[in-house]
């Protein structure tokens, strides 16, 4: 019989050398597309680089110093620009880091019943998934607005000091500042919250049980023992608000020159200046945007290492 | 000691209300207080005003009539909502496959070994990629290449972007399927492909699609990507190969516009936009409820 012959073989039981094989190119065919993700990395810095050469051998490390960005005489310079990033995105880590820890506390302590906590997580997680570009627009018509009267109050009793020396024309540096700070906001409030809540509960019990209030053990406790895990969530939102490029360039301003070191006045970004200028360049143009994108690039990822170590550091510990 | 001498003594175990600690305390729970508000005043002005504005202006004529020429009222933006349509459609069509089967190695085949713990990385450092770069990226592969703007570019670099958050929700979603699916499987002879294919990923499934689109959403509102990849086009696009109109793009240009027409449209689109994120989260959750 066709069954018993079948059985009759020891060996039938394995499987044939090319179900074995198919499996096995099966499990090379996910690492290898596993692996292309990570070249896509690579592809993306290289391919960036490559093509900003000609600028880089043009210009040189002096595209880092000086700040004319001059399309008719070909003479690039990206320093305004760099200015713009850092200055923008220290403003609103400034405004973002207290508010995004203490929402992040507030979140994870038990201020409020989980019944009225739960919508607020997912509220303030909505927050960041709002598009840029629609915060550009409310920027637009309606922060900037509401900000003039103040940044005219700052630039009349403060404006000698040099930060608020220009009297604010709309759009500017500062606008752009708070934009960002909304927008790294959940960010920061979110993983800070799952430090946070990570934190083991014996800990929180022992400060309680040692007769400290609930504040004391917040900040000598809590913070603490979930410090790595928000400096991580802080470094994110720091690379977050380097790259982010529509709302920055619809509240910014738009100036291709330093004026003043005021927050008040108008700048640019990195990301601003690609925004606006790419889809219109050429030649050495196009070279020297694409130097910038790299300089942004490069900027961005050694933050973004810095916070994936530090994240991860922090994962390992629990 | 009694109780009563404790007492006497000053030692309550009670704090008073005016000592300094207390007070302090008070003081920092109410600054909680204010910065759950001041997180949560933004969010409500800009839905607020979305609402509002874009409202006004939302009418299924809108989805269908190209925008208006400059100072003319009336029209939408149904070029830009095809064009949107399309471009997340041919980033899926990229990124979805290519997420979802190196998830599989990262879930399946390589979990703990040093590739996938290199892998992670970089797909995590590749999700903060700036998304103007990842648009000068796709300019000079596919742009330079073609030698125009198009909605393949546009999906180009929309899939560029998408593919690390699908990466990262897929193999999240298959690491959750128990191990005894597998263990079942392979003891009932699956070969590890049947086990793969046939067992853990209908498994995942649901939870996979919700990641998908979360992050098809968010591609839809990405206007750096698509600046100088998909470009724009004030009619209907006839070709892939063509620039296309996208609704992001359009809120870009018709929010710095001095047209009234135009600008409405802008908060009309987005306001599409904001119900897309919205839409897809509030059914992201129920689907994870339901788990």
């Amino acid at each position: 019989m066709a069954t018993s012959a079948d059985r009759s073989s020891p060996m039938s039981w394995r499987r044939s050398k090319a179900d074995r094989s198919i499996d096995t190119g099966f499990v090379w065919l996910t690492a290898a597309f596993a692996i292309g993700v990570g070249v896509l990395l690579l592809t993306i810095a290289g391919q960036v680089g490559t093509d900003a050469l000609p600028a880089i051998q043009k210009f040189g490390l002096s595209f880092l110093v000086t700040s004319r960005w001059s399309v008719q005489d070909d003479i690039f310079g990206a320093l305004t620009q760099i200015y713009g990033t850092l200055v923008t995105s220290f403003l609103a880590l400034l405004l973002a880091v207290p508010i995004g820890i203490g929402v992040a506390l507030f979140l994870s302590e038990d201020f409020l019943p989980p019944r009225v906590k739960q919508p607020i997580v997912f509220l303030v997680e909505l927050l960041a998934a709002i598009p840029s570009v629609v915060y550009g627009l409310w920027g637009i018509f309606v922060l900037i607005p509401v900000l003039r009267p103040f940044g005219i109050w700052l630039n009349a009793n403060f404006g000698w000091i040099p930060i608020f020396s220009t009297p604010p024309a709309g759009p500017g540096i500062y606008a752009a500042g708070i934009i960002l700070a909304i927008m790294i906001l959940p960010i920061i409030a979110a993983i800070s919250r799952d430090a946070l809540v990570a934190v083991p509960a014996e800990l929180r019990q022992a400060s309680y049980g040692l007769g400290a209030t609930r504040w004391e053990t917040i900040f000598k406790v809590l913070l603490p023992a979930a410090f790595s895990g928000i400096v991580g969530g802080i470094m994110l939102a720091l690379g977050r608000a380097m790259g982010e490029t529509m709302a920055v360039t619809m509240v910014i301003g738009n100036v291709d020159t330093i004026r003043s070191f005021s927050i008040l006045s108008q700048g640019s970004t990195v990301a601003s200046l690609l925004a606006n200028q790419f889809a219109e360049a050429s030649g050495l143009q196009v070279a020297s945007l694409l130097y910038a994108a790299l300089i942004l690039f490069f900027l961005t990822l050694v933050v973004n290492v810095l916070a994936e170590l530090i994240v991860r550091r922090f994962s390992m510990k629990l | 000691m009694t109780s009563p001498e404790f007492v006497s003594a000053g030692r309550d175990l009670k704090r008073k209300p005016s000592s300094p600690r207390t007070l302090f305390s008070s003081v920092m729970t109410i600054a909680a207080f204010v910065c759950a508000a001041l997180a949560l005043i933004p969010l409500a002005a800009v839905t607020f005003y979305v609402l509002i504005n874009g409202a006004s202006r939302l009418s299924p004529s809108v989805f269908t009539q190209l925008p208006p020429a400059p100072g003319l009222p009336g029209g939408g933006f149904g070029n830009a909502f095809v064009g949107t349509l399309l471009t997340v459609g041919i980033a899926a069509l990229m990124a979805i496959p290519f997420g979802i089967v190196a998830a599989i190695y990262l879930s399946e085949f390589g979990r703990d070994t040093k590739l996938a713990e290199a892998v992670n990385f970089l797909t995590n450092v590749l999700s903060g990629v700036p998304s103007i770069v990842i648009g000068a990226f796709a300019y000079s592969v596919v742009v330079l290449s073609t030698g125009t703007f198009s909605a393949v570019a546009g999906g180009f670099a929309l899939a560029v972007l998408m593919l690390p958050t699908i990466v990262r929700t897929a193999a999240e979603a298959l690491e959750a399927v128990p191990n005894e699916f597998r263990q079942a499987a392979t003891g009932l002879g699956s070969t590890r492909i049947q086990t793969t294919l046939q067992i853990v990923l209908p498994a995942a499934i649901p939870a996979i699609t919700t990641g998908i689109m979360l992050a098809l959403a968010r591609a839809a509102g990405e206007t750096a990507p698509v600046l100088f990849t998909a470009s724009f086009n004030r009619f209907w696009a006839t070709s892939l190969w063509e620039p296309i109109a996208t609704m992001s793009r359009l809120v870009f240009d018709f929010a710095t516009s001095p047209f009234p027409a135009q600008q409405e449209l802008a908060w009309a689109g987005s306001l599409v936009l904001v119900l897309l994120v919205l839409i897809t989260s509030v059914l992201s959750r129920m689907v994870i409820k339901r788990r």
